[in-house]
C-alpha cells in the first residue's frame, strides 16, 4: 500500500490563529475553512442550543460585512458556504474559484475581529432556528433518531447529555450579551485554525492570511469544560414516542473508547465488521438473512458524526428499524447473538482485511469530497482541523491510517470483549404512537 | 508592524484576482461493437474511479401497467447472479473497496459504483454480470419487496414526500412522470417474471451508456471494459409513451392532511421545459436569482427579512419528455398565507421588472463558478459527464457552458420569468395539519384536501 503523501504545511500567528495551507492546482477551485474549538457539548447551560444558534449569527454581520454580505460576497464570486456546530468544534467554510481567496480570507478575518449584530437578526435566527428543528426533527419520521435520542440516556453529565438542538424555552432565552459574551470566550484566535486548500500556493495563502488576520487582538484561552463522565456499571435504557413513523425503532450505543489509543484503532475495526454497510454483519444478519429488521446501520459517533470529529465521551451506535411482528426484546436478542458470537469466536483475517480495504478506500473518497461535489476537500479540511485543534498534528491526516492497517483479529475481538458488554450500553427505544382515528 | 484593526486593507473587500482558465478535461468516446456507448474522463485526485451504467428506460416505461417496476428490477438486480449469491456479492464489493447501488428513475434504469483503481477489473465484471446473468432469486425478491413496503409505508408520514406526490400527480396527471412511487398494493402484485421481462428488455447495450471518471489512463481503462462488456450480444429497446398532459387553468391548491404536524410543507410549481429547451440557459438563470442560491430573492425575503423558514428555495427540474418549476419552503403553520403571498410576489417580481445589472453579474458568477467547483472532484466531473452525455446534449455542452451563461442579459431573464414562472397558473401543495391551514389556503384558490394515503376527503 502507497503511503498518502498529501502537502500538508502550517504557520502559527502572533496572535495564536494557526494557519494550514493544502495546496493542489488540479482545478482552480479553492476551500477555506475556520475551525473554532467550541461545539455544542459545552454550550451554557440553561441555553441548550445556543452553539448552532450562534452559528447562525455568524452570518448576520461582522466588522466591515454587514448582514447577508458574507453570503452575498461568496455567492457573486462563483461559491458556495455554510457552516456547521459540531460536538466540540464549529466550522465556517467556503468553496470558491482561487480568484476570489483574498476576498474569502478577508470575509473570514472579519468575522473573528468582531461580530456586528443587533436584537432584530437575533430575533430572525432564532425564528429561522427553530424552523430548522421542526423539519429536521419535530415534523419528521425518526427525526433525532437517535442522535438526540441517545445522550440523555447514555450520560449523565448535561455537556453530553442535552438535547443540543436547544429547547425553545431555552433559544428564547439567549439575548445579544450572551452572543457577545460567547463570541469572547470562544472565538479568539488562538482558540481557531484556519484551513486554504486547493489552487492557492502555500506562500501566497500564508502571506494572505497574515495580512487579514494578523492584526485580530488574541484573548485568553477558554477554561477547559469538564466533559468527563463516571464510568458506566449499568446497562441504561429508555423509550421516546415516534409520533409519524409506523416501524419500531432501537438504538443501541455502546461507549466507545478514547482517540488514537490502541483500543481505539481496533473498535474502529470492530465497527466497520458490525456495520459497514450490507457485507457488515449486522445488516447481513438482522436485514438480510433473518429479517427481523429492515434497516440497520450505525458506527462510531454516529449518525452526526464520524470517527475523527469528535474529543470526549461517544457512542459506536447500531441504528434498527424493525418488523412489527418482531418485539423489542427479540429484535436485541438476535442483536446479541452477533455481539455474542464476536466476542466467542472473534474476525478471521479473511473478513478484517477486506474491511480494511473498504476503509482505506473510502478514507480516500473522504479526503477528496466528503460533503457531496459541492465542497471540493472538505473531508481533508475537517481532519486537518480536527487534528489540528484536538492534537496539534495535522500530519496525522498522512499517517493515521497505518495505526487501522495495523489492527490485527486479536486486537478486535479483545475490544469487542472490553466493549460490548451490557453495562458498557444504552438502549432507546422509539416505538410508533398508537394511532387513533382522526 | 501589524496594521491597525480598522486600516484600509481590512475594511475595504479586496477585488477578484485574474481568474485562471477552467478547462473541462478530455473525454475519450467510444460505442462498442455490442452498441454499448461508453465516456471516459481522466481525474488524477485520488487513487479511485466512478461509474454509472445506465439504461435508457425508467419506471415510465411500465407506468400504465406496473408502476415502480424498474426500480423493483434494478434492485433485486444486486441479489444474485447464475455466478454469485447475495453474500458473495457484498463480500466481492468490500474485498475490491467498492460501493455499488442500483436503482431506477422516471427515464432510466442505473448501476453506479465507485472503488480503488487497483480492482478496477474486478469490479467491472462484476458490474457487466450483475446487468447481464442476475438470477433474481425469489428469497430476495420477496425480502426487498417487504423492505419496499414498510418504506413506502414510512413516505407516507414524510411532508416532503407526500408534497413531491401531490405536485407531480397535478403538474403530469395519468403521464408516467404524474406517479412518483406505486402503492403497496401494485407492490404487492409484482412477480418476478415481471421484474424478468423487464430486465431482459431494456438491459441491453444498445440501450446502455457506461460514463467512467478516474485515475487510469484511458485505453488502458478501455481495454478493461471491453473485456467485461464485449460479449455482451446486441439489443435495443422501445421508448416510453407520452400520453396528453392535464390542463391547467388557473391556480389550484391541494392541502395534504398529515395529522400532528407542527409545520406546513409548501411546494408550488408548474410545468416548464426540458433541458435539451434552447431557453434552458435563461430559465437556469433566473431560477437563480428568483430562488436557486443563497443570496436569492426568495431566501432574503423570507428567511432573513422575515424568519418564516429555514429551508426556502427553488427548482428546474427537467426530464427527458417534460420539465417543471418549484418553490419550496417549511414554515411554521402561522405564516402559510404570508409565504405564499411572498412567493407570488417576488415571482410577478421576477416576471414584471428587469433585474438589475449587478444582481445579474453577481447571478451569472455563481452559476460559472459553482460549475468549476464541479471539476475538482471525481464525483462532480462524473455528475456533469452524466447530465450532458445521458440526455444527448450537444458535444462541446461543457467546454461552452460557462460563456453560455456569461451572455445572458437582463433581457433573458425577464423573458424566462415570464414565459416559465407561470404565477397565474401556478399549483399549490400544501402539507400539515387541516385545522391549522386550510382557512389560509383558502385564500389562494379552491382547495382540494387530500389525506396521506392520497384519498381525497
Amino acid at each position: 500500500m502507497k503511503q498518502l503523501n498529501i502537502p500538508i504545511e502550517s504557520m502559527s500567528l502572533p496572535n495564536g490563529l494557526r494557519v494550514i495551507a493544502s495546496p493542489d492546482h488540479a482545478a482552480p477551485v479553492a476551500t477555506v475553512g475556520v475551525y473554532y474549538n467550541i461545539g455544542f457539548r459545552i454550550e451554557p447551560q440553561g441555553r441548550s442550543g445556543f452553539a448552532h444558534l450562534f452559528e447562525h449569527m455568524m452570518f448576520q454581520g461582522s466588522a466591515n460585512a454587514g448582514k447577508m454580505m458574507h453570503i452575498k460576497l461568496i455567492n457573486s464570486s462563483g461559491g458556495v458556504l455554510n457552516g456547521s456546530t459540531h460536538y466540540d468544534v464549529t466550522n465556517y467554510y467556503e468553496s470558491v474559484p482561487s480568484n476570489a481567496l483574498e476576498r474569502m480570507l478577508w470575509l473570514e478575518a472579519d468575522r473573528m475581529r468582531a461580530l456586528k449584530v443587533d436584537d432584530e437578526n437575533l430575533r430572525n435566527q432564532r425564528d429561522v432556528v427553530k424552523e430548522e428543528v421542526r423539519v429536521n426533527v419535530l415534523n419528521q419520521p425518526y427525526g433525532g433518531f437517535p442522535w438526540l435520542d441517545l445522550p440523555p440516556i447514555a450520560y449523565r453529565n448535561w455537556s453530553n447529555a442535552h438535547n443540543f438542538y436547544g429547547d425553545f424555552e431555552d433559544l428564547d432565552a439567549a439575548t445579544l450579551e450572551d452572543v457577545q459574551k460567547f463570541f469572547k470566550t470562544y472565538y479568539a484566535p488562538s482558540n481557531a485554525v484556519l484551513l486554504i486548500l486547493g489552487d492557492v500556493d502555500t506562500d501566497e495563502g500564508f502571506k494572505l492570511a497574515e495580512r487579514y488576520f494578523a492584526s485580530i487582538p488574541s484573548g485568553p484561552q477558554p477554561m477547559p469544560a469538564d466533559i468527563d463522565e463516571m464510568p458506566q456499571i449499568a446497562e441504561r435504557r429508555g423509550e421516546v414516542e415516534e409520533k409519524f413513523g409506523t416501524l419500531p425503532g432501537i438504538a443501541i450505543g455502546y461507549q466507545a473508547p478514547q482517540r488514537l489509543t490502541l483500543e481505539w484503532y481496533a473498535a474502529a475495526m470492530l465497527d466497520r465488521a458490525l456495520h459497514g454497510g450490507r457485507a457488515g454483519r449486522v445488516y447481513r444478519k438482522l436485514v438480510l438473512e433473518q429479517q427481523i429488521a429492515v434497516d440497520a446501520e450505525g458506527g462510531i459517533h454516529y449518525p452526526v458524526g464520524d470517527l475523527f470529529d469528535y474529543n470526549g465521551p461517544t457512542l459506536m451506535v447500531t441504528r434498527l428499524l424493525h418488523k412489527p411482528e418482531y418485539s423489542a426484546d427479540q429484535t436485541i436478542a438476535a442483536y446479541d447473538q452477533i455481539i455474542e458470537e464476536m466476542k466467542q469466536t472473534g474476525i478471521a483475517a479473511e473478513e478484517l482485511e477486506p474491511i480494511k480495504v473498504k476503509f482505506r478506500s473510502h478514507y480516500v473518497s473522504m479526503l477528496e469530497g466528503g460533503h457531496g461535489a459541492s465542497i471540493p476537500r472538505y473531508g481533508l479540511m475537517h481532519l486537518l482541523a480536527c487534528f489540528t485543534l484536538f492534537d496539534n498534528d495535522p500530519q496525522l491526516v498522512n499517517s493515521i491510517l497505518d495505526g487501522f492497517m495495523e489492527v490485527t483479529p486479536e486486537a478486535v475481538q479483545s475490544v469487542a470483549h472490553k466493549l460490548l458488554t451490557r453495562n458498557n450500553r444504552s438502549i432507546v427505544i422509539r416505538q410508533p404512537a398508537k394511532k387513533g382515528a382522526v | 508592524m501589524a496594521p491597525s484593526p480598522q486600516s484600509e486593507i481590512h475594511t475595504t473587500v479586496p477585488a477578484l484576482s485574474a481568474e485562471r482558465p477552467v478547462i473541462w478535461p478530455p473525454r475519450t468516446r467510444t460505442t462498442l461493437s455490442n452498441g454499448l456507448e461508453v465516456v471516459l474522463v481522466e481525474s488524477h485526485t485520488v487513487p479511485k474511479f466512478t461509474g454509472q451504467l445506465f439504461f435508457r428506460s425508467g419506471n415510465a416505461v411500465t407506468a400504465a401497467t406496473v408502476p415502480g417496476l424498474a426500480d423493483m428490477t434494478a434492485t433485486v438486480m444486486r441479489t444474485g447472479t447464475t455466478q454469485r449469491s447475495s453474500r458473495r456479492i457484498e463480500e466481492d464489493l468490500r474485498r475490491m473497496g467498492a460501493d455499488l447501488s442500483s436503482g431506477a428513475g422516471a427515464d432510466t434504469s442505473a448501476v453506479s459504483f465507485a472503488g480503488l483503481v487497483d480492482f478496477s477489473q474486478d469490479l467491472l465484471r462484476l458490474v457487466a454480470e450483475l446487468t447481464q446473468h442476475a438470477s433474481f432469486p425469489a428469497d430476495e425478491f420477496e425480502r426487498e419487496r417487504r423492505q419496499l413496503i414498510e418504506g413506502l409505508r414510512i413516505e407516507r408520514t414524510t411532508p416532503g414526500f407526500l408534497a413531491s406526490e401531490r405536485l407531480r400527480k397535478v403538474l403530469f396527471g395519468s403521464h408516467p412522470y404524474g406517479t412518483i412511487s406505486p402503492t403497496e398494493a401494485q407492490v404487492e402484485s409484482y412477480s418476478l417474471e415481471q421484474l424478468k421481462d423487464f430486465y431482459r428488455q431494456y438491459y441491453r447495450p444498445g440501450n446502455a451508456l457506461l460514463v467512467m471518471v478516474g485515475d487510469y489512463l484511458p485505453q488502458a481503462m478501455l481495454a478493461q471494459i471491453e473485456n467485461a462488456f464485449s460479449s455482451w450480444p446486441a439489443g435495443n429497446s422501445g421508448s416510453a409513451p407520452d400520453p396528453a398532459l392535464p390542463e391547467l387553468q388557473g391556480r389550484g391548491v391541494y392541502l395534504v392532511h398529515l395529522p400532528g404536524s407542527v409545520q406546513a410543507q409548501i411546494l408550488v410549481g408548474n410545468r416548464a421545459i426540458t433541458r435539451k429547451h434552447p431557453d434552458w440557459p435563461r430559465l437556469t438563470l433566473a431560477n437563480s436569482i428568483y430562488g436557486g442560491a443563497f443570496n436569492s430573492r426568495l431566501v432574503m425575503n423570507i428567511r432573513e427579512a422575515k424568519g418564516y423558514t429555514y429551508s426556502p428555495r427553488s427548482g428546474v427540474h427537467s426530464y427527458r419528455q417534460h420539465g417543471y418549476f418549484t418553490i419550496s419552503a417549511a414554515v411554521r403553520n402561522e405564516v402559510v398565507a404570508a409565504t405564499l403571498t411572498e412567493m407570488f410576489y417576488e415571482v410577478d417580481r421576477m416576471r414584471s421588472t428587469p433585474v438589475g445589472e449587478e444582481e445579474l453579474a453577481d447571478a451569472r458568477n455563481y452559476m460559472t463558478g459553482t460549475f468549476s467547483l464541479g471539476l475538482a472532484t471525481q464525483d462532480g466531473l462524473a455528475g456533469q459527464l452524466a447530465t450532458s452525455t445521458l440526455e444527448r446534449l450537444p458535444e462541446n455542452y461543457l467546454e461552452t457552458y460557462r460563456e453560455r451563461i456569461s451572455k445572458l442579459t437582463a433581457a433573458d431573464v425577464l423573458d424566462a420569468s415570464q414565459k416559465y414562472f407561470d404565477s397565474d397558473n401556478a399549483q399549490i401543495v400544501i402539507v400539515g395539519d387541516r385545522a391549522q391551514l386550510e382557512a389560509q389556503a383558502a385564500s389562494f384558490g379552491k382547495v382540494t384536501v387530500y389525506d396521506a394515503q392520497a384519498n381525497l376527503i
